[in-house]
């Protein structure tokens, strides 16, 4: 699989859910509505940097807190084709991986990347380049990938349907 | 090698022969948890995924509690169709009045056992390995898969072996005792680990204690926080629940991926200061700090052990003049205790406001949220920027007594000096 993206940089390490999508939006259930509070705590103006190509580049422990998956399903209705971060917090990172958001851990990369990069993720080599230069990214286990291929824990679960489990 | 308490309990609950750290296995849950936010999301994608029913709706519980009651039509929309959900489903539906916050509810409904896989949509639900059980936070795609087929994926976590050592000192609670081991590991220091709590100060703690410490090992990253079950589980289990259970416990050759000790005769009250519940300095160096709003609730302290705690401190007082302060037990069978004991009664003759059990201004939501350059000391779990509100407002974290105390002072105190403040 592979993605390309132009990167759209978040600042900062330990980036909580709360910033990234306030509490007073969670009674939102339609997905375009929730596009229009995502980075509302934190930088509203990120929003207007969001397009159909965007790589989000993020620090350390990124989406920390709160379980709500308006986040990434804001994100990815705004556009968000894939995240690159240091590293993230676990119920963001699941989230990410159910809605079939990739998402990947490359620490290198996301110094080397500037607002505008060109980011091409390529799963199956295991790299990102970031405007050319390629960098290893931790490896994506193969069950992730499994649910990346399906397009997210929705699509997989019909495939499963009375199945092993 | 042998394995972790969190390991063993994940093992039990799969098809496969054995876990290492970092293998991802599916795991069947024992129960499924949501809630009026998690929920509806959760319902839409579980149809999505094809299935009409819930895998059984024995196991799954829906309980109200972020928007109750409902602040607005969109809330109460929400809730109604939580009912509907729940109606038609045939699974267990706590509604207002009924119930209250949803880990206290489980708890104190029984459907927390030792050994048991909990799967919630709301990150607090590791708040269940106060009894022993790996409670593990979820977001609304993975609550559908459970509800669809009664299982999640999930990477097998290392553990974080955390040892409380000696008794604590006055005015120091559960809450203080999470603080330490945040302010030791960190806010991702407990990243892809289960921590596991253990120690003579650990089995000292009372069940109320417990939970406060258990919830906020989400805010160290953690997958859970389990206490190994002991008589004192046993004892709090008796009468309130038929579903049996075993007391599990690593093996004395299981492999722990750190250790923290703790020692609790030299720690004093603790206090998280904004914007993280990583900031976290000894109570006296946040003395003097004005406050405007004490909030004392929610599913870490809105315990009836907490309540006890501020209304010793407020009996006989009032509050200060420039705060206010709101008091949320946790439930209803709290809110009734509370009631029973007079404590509701000390509160309002403080000039305290008592609400009915609600996540509410924890997280913005409702029920007391914070204005431009406020300042609040809550017995909450989280103080990011904006959570209670607005951006530019402050959330200190800490335990009942500290927070009770400030309300009397109008400042961050140290309760065993209040007197001075009356």
């Amino acid at each position: 699989m592979n993605l390309e993206g132009r990167a759209v940089i978040v600042h900062g390490d330990d980036i909580d859910t709360d910033v990234l999508y306030p509490g007073q939006f969670l009674n939102v259930t339609d997905i375009a509505q929730m596009a229009q509070h995502l980075f509302e705590g934190l930088d509203p103006s990120l929003r207007d940097q969001l397009g159909g190509d965007t790589a989000l580049v993020v620090g350390s422990n990124f989406g920390a807190g709160s379980s709500r998956e308006h986040v990434p399903q804001a994100m990815a209705a705004s556009g968000v084709r894939f995240v690159v971060g240091k590293s993230f917090a676990r119920i963001f990172y699941r989230n990410c991986i159910n809605l079939g958001l990739p998402v990947v851990i490359a620490p290198e990369a996301v110094p080397a990347a500037q607002s505008g990069s060109r980011l091409l993720l390529d799963l199956d080599a295991g790299t990102i380049e970031v405007d050319g230069a390629p960098i290893a990214i931790m490896p994506v286990p193969q069950f992730m990938r499994e649910i990346f291929d399906a397009g997210g824990l929705v699509p997989w679960m019909r495939t499963q349907r009375g199945g092993a489990h | 090698m042998g394995l972790t308490l969190a390991q063993k309990i994940l093992l039990a609950h799969t098809n496969v022969g054995t876990v290492a750290p970092g293998d991802i296995v599916m795991v069947r849950c024992d129960v499924v948890m949501t809630n009026d936010i998690s929920g509806p999301m959760a319902f839409r994608a579980m149809e999505k995924m094809g299935a009409t029913k819930v895998f059984d709706p024995t196991k799954v519980v829906v309980v109200p509690d972020h928007f109750v009651p409902a602040k607005d039509t969109r809330s109460a929309e929400l809730q109604k169709l939580l009912r509907e959900w729940s109606e038609r489903q045939g699974v267990t539906y706590y509604e207002q009045g009924r119930g209250g916050i949803e880990h206290t509810v489980l708890v104190e409904e029984g459907w927390v056992v030792p050994g048991s896989v909990i799967a919630g949509g709301d990150s607090h639900t590791c708040t269940y390995g106060a009894l022993g059980a790996f409670g593990t936070g979820l977001g609304s795609t993975d609550v559908a898969a459970c509800l669809a087929g009664g299982f999640f994926w999930q990477a097998v976590p290392g553990t974080i072996l955390v040892e409380f050592t000696g008794d604590k000192q006055p005015f120091v609670t559960g809450k203080d005792l999470i603080l330490a081991v945040i302010a030791e590991i960190g806010v991702a220091g407990g990243t892809n680990m289960a921590l596991e709590f253990v120690g003579e100060g650990a089995r000292a703690l009372s069940i109320d204690e417990r939970l406060a410490v258990a919830n906020m090992a989400v805010e160290a990253g953690s997958e859970t926080g389990l206490f190994p079950a002991d008589e004192t589980v046993a004892a709090y289990l008796e009468g309130r629940t038929e579903r049996a259970w075993t007391a599990e416990r690593s093996d004395p050759d299981a492999a722990f991926s750190g250790h923290v000790r703790i020692d609790l005769s030299s720690l004093a009250p603790l206090v998280a200061l904004p914007h993280s519940p990583g900031n976290i300095v000894p109570l006296d160096q946040a003395v003097g700090r004005k406050v405007d709003q004490v909030y004392i609730g929610n599913c870490s302290n809105g315990t009836i052990t907490d309540l006890r705690q501020a209304a010793e401190m407020l009996r006989g007082r009032r509050v200060h003049a420039g705060t206010r302060a709101i008091i949320v037990p946790a439930s209803q069978r709290v809110y009734r205790q509370a009631l029973a004991e007079g404590l509701l009664d000390v509160f309002v003759e403080a000039g305290a406001l008592v609400s009915a059990p609600t996540c509410g201004a924890c997280f913005g939501g409702s029920n007391g949220v914070l204005a431009d350059g406020e300042n609040a000391v809550t017995t909450t779990n989280r103080n990011f920027r904006g959570r209670m509100g607005s951006a530019e407002a402050g959330v200190y974290l800490a335990n009942a007594w500290v927070a009770a105390a400030a309300a009397v002072a109008g400042e961050l105190v140290d309760p065993a000096q209040l007197g001075a403040h009356t």
